[in-house]
């Protein structure tokens, strides 16, 4: 979304991780380069999907953007403030506004602290004082993500996986913030509690107008709750387009592997969509391919994809905005050419 | 299962598997049956907590004899399982039956090759010598698509990755070409990409060897491409039983419904908020009187006389194919018509 302000604006943002080995003393031997400069926005009140299989750096990219992780090049802006080495007194009332809701609902909640003070915690640790005291926010914020106020002195055993993630939730509202960083909110709960925090969220979204940095590994939960999706491969996006454009003409073929690749609840003995299996692992970031980081697994690699890396741009039959990484992208007629065999030697 | 008339391959007969804890018996099972077929695939679907996994370890015996009181017949080609003794048990595992589970690092001892691992039950059940063991090993590893087979039989656990370690304990759990497979949520922990090569795998080894195989899964849409029958469990019961066919398409059960509803799809409408189970699972250890998913049906007022509270609604299969719920066929079918005209606008 090219308006002309983002509420967040990422540019060649970067993050390796140092590897360290060597004898007798230890030096850098290499460097696992889990992100490798992305370029995308966030705009206000909006939510953008970002997914990927595992170890593609979409957890990286949402610690980077909250600055939980120094980023190695690159630039994050949060409304044209560039906070990206900003210092700890610099980032404070940014903090503020930037949330983050965590994957794991054991983890992430202090068994030691009851209910209220953990969702008051970011308030006084802000000096925010809400009026009519943090009891009362906090009792309100307990209602607003659907829990009983009356729990306000339980601890978090005393709640089931649902719920914990709505105090995680509640949590992250504290500071009424501007934008939340979701990472993987749904995906440790069970499919009927899933569909429940998924529509909090979505109301509070609308709601409140929050933006979202959604990240997940489920595409039809992404489909549904972003506006925007991003696809990231091996610390790369991919692909990034309006959710209507991505899901229904994806260009690159990773995307298109990724959906033929989810099974759908359906009784058809025809898939909805032609499955294409791809073979083999995702390569490590420690040493990933040259040029194209997906042409390893690619049915349509060439050459040119091992010498030049594809840059992420507009390609002639996209939407606006629908940018794609691919030097032969796909179109909504081709159906993949060549099947990929499934041999086991061509796996690497 | 509906197909021949003879004895099924594995049979399940109101089976009940009860542990007493200090709060008091958890009820993890209560009273559950089936029947599976050779060469047929049974998807059984639930949440955390359903009591499908606590089933499986069962047949394979390998719950803790002294804390759980066990209740009915398992019968696996004509052989009843609860009353074998160890030692037969031991015969039957990893030869007979055996197992796929959810966490493949976990489930690997990380001091002994990958092919050290497949060869000992090998050996154990066969009585080979360790040439030969190793010779089947690298053999299983081709068969499951691990490149290089002859090197790679000599790697340890954390050097492989994730969708090969899985494919390591499917090679594992095949070694002796058993007859019974119970894939606990074997997929759930991949990504896609990797779930469909490792369903593929599954389908490809069970048309070879004839396999029968138990699926537990969450996932409504890996039942859609694996299953030949599926089983839907809440609160330790089956609450609906039919083909894949019969269920997708035209569940009998609310809690099926609400299933359905949570899962948002990649073609289906987006504006749409998702339709969920309100409440959450309840606990075995005090589970609700009647039918266990009462407390989150929305239906329970249509049911006259309060039924749903107060008894445990009868599953019902004829011709294989049966929900346990108070509401009329009638009533299920409009409910469920309301409900797919909800989903597709």
């Amino acid at each position: 979304m090219s308006n002309t302000n983002p509420l967040l604006d990422v540019t060649g943002l970067t993050k390796h991780f140092p590897v360290m080995g060597g004898f007798p003393f230890k030096r850098k031997i290499g460097a696992v380069q889990a992100v490798d400069g992305l370029d995308f926005q966030v705009a206000e009140g909006e939510s953008l999907g970002l997914v990927g299989e595992s170890g593609c750096g979409k957890s990286t990219t949402g610690r980077l953007i909250t600055r939980l992780l120094e980023p190695t090049a690159g630039k994050i802006s949060y409304r044209g403030q560039d906070i990206t080495h900003a210092g700890r007194k610099q980032l404070a009332p940014i903090r503020s506004e930037i949330q983050m809701i965590f994957q794991d609902p054991y983890a992430s909640l202090n068994p030691r602290q009851t209910v209220g003070k953990i969702i008051s915690g970011p308030m006084e640790i802000n000096g925010i004082n809400p009026p009519g005291g943090h009891e009362k926010r906090v009792r309100e914020l307990l209602e607003t993500v659907g829990l009983n106020p009356e729990h306000y002195n339980r601890f978090p055993h005393e709640f089931s996986g649902g719920q914990r993630q709505r105090i995680g939730v509640a949590r992250a509202l504290a500071l009424s913030p501007k934008l939340i960083v979701a990472d993987e909110p749904v995906s440790a709960l069970d499919v009927s509690i899933q569909a429940q925090v998924v529509n909090l969220l979505q109301d509070l979204q609308r709601d409140l107008g929050i933006a979202f940095l959604f990240i997940a590994h489920d595409l039809a939960i992404v489909r549904h709750f972003s506006q925007r999706v991003a696809v990231m491969y091996l610390g790369k996006i991919v692909e990034i387009a309006n959710r209507e454009d991505l899901y229904e003409n994806p260009r690159h073929p990773y995307t298109r592997a990724l959906m033929s690749a989810v099974p759908e609840a359906t009784a058809d003995d025809v898939p909805a969509r032609e499955r294409i299996l791809l073979t083999g692992d995702v390569p490590s970031p420690l040493n990933p391919p040259s040029g194209c980081r997906f042409r390893t697994r690619c049915w349509k690699a060439t050459d040119k994809c091992a010498s030049e890396a594809p840059p992420l741009v507009q390609i002639s039959g996209s939407n606006d905005g629908h940018l794609t990484a691919c030097h032969y992208p796909e179109t909504k007629e081709t159906i993949p050419a060549q099947r990929l065999a499934k041999d086991p030697e061509a796996a690497v | 299962m509906t197909s021949t008339d003879q004895q099924p391959f594995l049979s399940v007969r109101d089976l009940k598997v009860h542990f007493s804890t200090e709060d008091g018996v958890v009820k993890a099972v209560d009273g559950l049956t089936f029947d599976l077929a050779k060469g047929k695939t049974l998807g059984i679907v639930g949440e955390s907590g359903s009591g499908k996994s606590v089933t499986n370890l069962t047949i394979l015996g390998l719950h803790d004899r002294e804390r759980t009181a066990i209740d009915g017949e398992i019968l696996l080609d004509g052989k009843e399982l609860l009353t074998a003794s160890e030692r037969e048990l031991e015969k039957l595992r990893g030869n007979k039956m055996s197992m796929i589970f959810q966490d493949a690092l976990a489930s690997l001892s990380p001091y002994h090759t990958i092919g050290k691992q497949i060869g000992e039950t090998y050996r154990k059940h066969t009585g080979a010598s360790k040439a030969e063991a190793r010779a089947r090993a690298i053999e299983m590893l081709k068969r499951v698509g691990i490149p290089q087979p002859d090197v790679r039989v000599d790697d340890y656990p954390h050097q492989f990755s994730g969708g090969m370690r899985q494919r390591a304990m499917i090679a594992m759990a095949l070694v002796c070409d058993p007859e019974l497979l119970i894939a606990d949520e074997p997929t759930t922990a991949l990504d896609v990409t990797v779930q469909a090569q490792i369903m593929d795998l599954l389908k490809d080894l069970q048309q070879e060897f004839g396999t029968a195989i138990i699926f537990i899964t969450h996932d409504l849409g890996v039942i859609a491409d694996i299953a030949d029958d599926v089983l839907v469990m809440y609160g330790g019961r089956c609450v609906e039983r039919g083909t894949k066919k019969e269920v997708l398409r035209a569940p009998q059960h609310p809690y099926t419904w609400g299933l359905l509803g949570s899962m948002p799809s990649l073609d289906g409408p987006v504006d749409v908020p998702l339709s969920p189970i309100p409440g959450s699972p309840p606990s075995l250890l005090n589970p609700p009187t009647g039918c266990r998913f009462h407390p989150r049906c929305t239906f329970t007022e249509k049911v006259t006389g309060g039924l749903c509270a107060s008894a445990q609604p009868l599953l019902e299969i004829t011709d294989g194919r049966g929900a346990a719920c108070h509401l009329t066929a009638d009533q299920r079918r409009d409910f469920f018509a309301d409900f797919a005209a909800t989903r597709s606008h």
